[in-house]
């Protein structure tokens, strides 16, 4: 069985995010950057379905340079290759051109199966794993919480919502969106590290391609008002402790 | 043209995010100066657009067949399509529910365009929409705008709008027809069904002491759990936690997890992300313990800590022991 993961490398979660001047976009200058948690659970899922059912597993990732060390973690994991899209350091795309690109880079593999994660940290658009099947024809279904291989197609267990599940049955090729916690995470191994090296990853230029790439049509990004006029209780531990139960008990008489 | 609202429904019953959908379209249809107008997707609906007809649009198209009995992406996608082309609305809107999320990005392809996914609000400028979305998970928002031509695609959080209500006036309802056949529906679903029921009812609790990622790991919940124990309150998490199995599946707060209303939340380590936020956002009283004073969860707080979890909430709970005594 073949399948491509989609990775996506974004922001720290416990960055500092300051809005750059302009207002247009982050300040990047002092940043680091990881794998999109979502996305580490389709490649845990790929890499369980490819030890249980054998095959090859191949991570595609959109992004600038920096990406290629989300790359080389997903190999570290036990990914067998690696293609990189090349995109400027500056790009933000919108999910169709980013999945308009993603679609140059898998409709050679022909994969049985491709994985994404639910949605990016950073962008939230939630969409490009769909977007990506419909461009390349295939069969999806979203928010996954289990995966069976059967005889030229899957059933897959879909997370509906107010804790209701729903079975779905599809042929393959197809596109699943992973729910995160669909499995636990493994860590790269010291070997694993060692063996990524040798890893192939394919880089292509994504200005290389001639695609119609539109940029996320984001006018101003800035930090959101307030809507409850909160009281923020400053002091030592002992004090904000004291000072919150008076509160708890006098003000808003909850306790 | 017209600004055309996608409601949902399931066996005849309406979902709640359509009217506050309906409410976002109005203000779109009255800004541009068109029409709103509605669509119900499904077998036999013609009960729920009597009722959506109540609600502001001028118009309801019920789009029947029977392979819309159930819910496919395949199946709304080309019913909706074959809708969309007819009518050219200027903007489509949805309720951000997750099925629109398996169907919407894949119908907005059709049309060349990006769907602008999970908005929070609706600015119009001279008669033009302008979406704010969130990013970051809430701790940035962005306003987006298309000038791009042809059909706007866009889902609506929960909770972006108030919901409609009923005005005196009904709109017309009219049946569309659509061409579908068995071959275009790739995927089979089964019927939906629940897990072994619940035994942890947060819906139903006074007080409820909730933790996120701010608690590091595992090991670190004897902390909360203490909290919690000292104020008499059910303790619950946000997604991560319960993702990582620290915590049941059945203490998660929020979008895909339990909706609460607690006379106090306390929400500790818990950034604030949109999807957990309308889980908890009926509570009465909310306290945020955060280290990141840019947390989205301070927008909802009553009180704030901005500090330390592993020094502020020992300290509280020995305050509250303290104060019971």
């Amino acid at each position: 069985m073949k399948i491509i993961v989609s990775v996506k490398q974004v922001p720290a979660r416990d960055s500092n995010l300051r809005v750059a001047s302009g207002g247009k976009w982050l300040d990047d200058s002092d940043l680091s950057y990881e794998i999109n948690e979502p996305d580490a659970f389709a490649l845990e899922e790929a890499l369980q379905l490819k030890d249980a059912q054998g095959g090859e597993v191949v991570v595609v990732c959109a992004g600038p340079e920096r990406a290629g060390s989300t790359i080389r973690e997903a190999l570290a994991k036990g990914a067998d290759r690696g293609i990189h899209l090349v995109l400027p350091e500056d790009a933000v795309l919108d999910a169709l051109s980013t999945a308009r690109l993603l679609r140059h880079a898998v409709k050679n593999e022909a994969p049985d199966l491709i994985l994404t994660g639910l949605q990016s940290d950073d962008l939230g658009y939630g969409q490009t794993g769909v977007v990506l099947a419909e461009l390349l024809g295939y069969a999806h279904a979203t928010i996954i919480m289990q995966v069976e291989v059967l005889d030229g197609a899957l059933r897959v267990k879909r997370e509906l919502e107010d804790g209701w599940f729903q079975y779905v049955t599809l042929p393959m090729p197809a596109v699943l969106a992973i729910q995160s916690g669909i499995k636990k995470l493994r860590y790269a191994t010291l070997m694993g590290i060692k063996r990524a090296k040798m890893k192939p990853v394919e880089t292509i230029l994504a200005a290389s391609l001639g695609l119609e790439l539109g940029r996320a049509a984001i006018e101003r990004v800035y930090l959101p008002a307030r809507s409850k006029q909160s009281q923020i209780l400053t002091g030592a531990p002992e004090q904000v402790a004291a000072q919150l139960v008076e509160k708890l008990k006098f003000e808003a008489r909850v306790l | 043209m017209s600004v055309l609202v996608i409601v949902e429904q399931r066996a005849g019953g309406l979902n709640r995010m359509s009217l506050e959908t309906l409410a976002g379209g109005a203000k779109v249809a009255d800004g541009m100066g068109v029409a709103l107008e509605a669509a119900v997707l499904g077998h036999d609906v013609a009960e729920v657009a009597e009722t959506v007809a109540a609600f502001g649009p001028a118009k309801t198209y019920t789009v029947e067949h029977e392979l819309l009995r159930e819910y496919t992406p395949d199946g709304f996608t080309k019913a909706l399509e074959q809708l969309i082309r007819a009518k050219q609305p200027a903007v489509v809107l949805f309720p951000h529910t997750y099925q629109v999320r398996d169907f919407a990005p894949k119908l907005a392809t059709r049309f060349g365009r990006a769907l602008v996914s999970d908005a929070v609000d609706i600015k119009m400028d001279g008669g033009h929409p302008r979406f704010v979305r969130q990013l970051f998970q809430g701790k940035l928002n962005a306003d987006v705008s298309s000038n791009a031509g042809g059909a706007e695609f866009v889902s609506l959080q929960a909770g972006a709008f108030r919901a409609a209500e009923a005005s005196g006036a009904k709109g017309e309802v009219e049946a569309f027809r659509v061409e579908l056949e068995a071959r275009d529906i790739r995927t089979k679903p089964e019927a939906p069904f629940r897990e072994a029921q619940r035994s942890v009812d947060l819906s139903s609790a006074d007080m409820i002491v909730s933790v996120g990622r701010g608690i590091k790991e595992k090991e670190n919940l004897p902390l909360v759990e203490a909290l919690a124990d000292a104020l008499g309150a059910e303790l619950a998490a946000s997604r991560p936690i319960c993702d990582n199995g620290w915590l049941p599946m059945e203490r998660q707060v929020g979008s895909s997890g339990q909706t609460v209303a607690p006379k106090v939340y306390f929400a500790v380590g818990i950034s604030g992300a949109i999807q957990h936020l309308v889980g908890m956002k009926g509570a009465k009283t909310v306290v945020a313990i955060n280290s990141d004073e840019n947390a989205p969860i301070f927008e909802v707080a009553d009180y704030g800590i901005v500090g330390d979890l592993f020094q502020v909430v020992p300290a509280l709970t020995a305050a509250i022991k303290k104060a019971k005594a």
